[in-house]
């Protein structure tokens, strides 16, 4: 770890909120990604069933 | 073989498949090489001390912050000009995206600003344009929820972003129109005289690739998620007909 001196907190706090932000925008956009695949798929397999049957 | 190939849902999500997890490998791979580089192995800056390793990020954001409002224009103006639904879609996808970035550029400049000069704020002309870029990104994603109808949705969101551009290009030309303010002029730049040292320039320059290469992994993971919301409303719409 590099010696930060009296600057340690605005570099590590930095660090800290960008890393909070981008994990924010990557869980947001897993979970959308997840809850629109479900639901479509779901969707799918219900029509699927309507044809077939 | 033609762009507008990719305006074709099917193709879109076909390439797209095939190009994400390069994407998100060559993401991984210079975000770490660029941080690491510039987090622990460049020296502090003989006026700035160590806030200079700020640089890593907050110049990437605020790069990533304009420029994907840049992107959100031309995918807006191929939906008004050509009605493809997977451009209108792209920059719906990209706008929270930008919104991110625009977030870290503004407070990674706050934390760096308060050390430096005193203040974590100041109604400087770059951050004051940040600040109104920030204000359009809020307000681009709160229309497109507002509106039911997405065709109509695609079509006023897209003169937001048209509107919104002289603010995009505003926050990147501030500090040239206007030589007063707190911020510092362009960090990069072609002109030898005004860049900063290479010491800083190289892993700055592989952390900006790391990030663009993470906003476009991000838009094409949330245009795919936003194909696929399309699909699933028609499909609940044909079935609530039937």
């Amino acid at each position: 770890m590099p010696d930060l001196g009296r600057y340690a907190f605005a570099v590590i706090a930095s660090y800290a909120a960008s890393a909070v932000l981008i994990a924010g925008i990557l869980g947001l956009s897993f979970w959308q990604r997840a809850r629109v695949r479900r639901a479509l798929d779901e969707v799918e397999a219900r029509q699927q069933g309507k044809t077939d049957g | 073989m033609s762009i507008w190939e990719y305006a074709n849902p099917k193709k879109f999500m076909q390439t797209s498949a095939w190009a994400l997890p390069w994407a998100i490998g060559l993401t991984v791979v210079s975000l770490v090489v660029g941080l690491v580089w510039g987090f622990f192995f460049t020296p502090d800056d003989f006026r700035q001390g160590s806030t200079v390793k700020i640089i890593y990020l907050h110049v990437p954001a605020a790069w990533i912050a304009i420029n994907a409002w840049l992107m959100m224009l031309v995918a807006s103006l191929i939906w008004i000009v050509r009605r493809h639904h997977v451009s209108a879609l792209a920059a719906k996808a990209a706008a929270p995206v930008g919104l991110t970035f625009t977030l870290i550029a503004l407070v990674t400049g706050a934390l760096w600003g308060q050390p430096m000069w005193g203040t974590w704020w100041a109604w400087d002309p770059r951050l004051t344009s940040f600040l109104i870029l920030t204000l359009f990104y809020l307000g681009y994603i709160a229309l497109w929820e507002a509106i039911e109808n997405p065709d109509t949705a695609a079509d006023l969101t897209s003169i937001l972003c048209l509107v919104g551009s002289v603010f995009a290009l505003l926050s990147r030309y501030a500090v040239n129109f206007w030589s007063q303010g707190l911020h510092q002029g362009a960090t990069l730049s072609l002109d030898k005289e005004e860049n900063i040292s290479n010491v800083f320039w190289l892993p700055l320059l592989v952390c900006i690739a790391g990030f663009t290469l993470m906003f476009v992994t991000l838009v094409l993971m949330r245009t795919r998620t936003e194909i696929r919301a399309r699909r699933l409303a028609a499909l609940l719409a044909r079935e609530r007909v039937a």
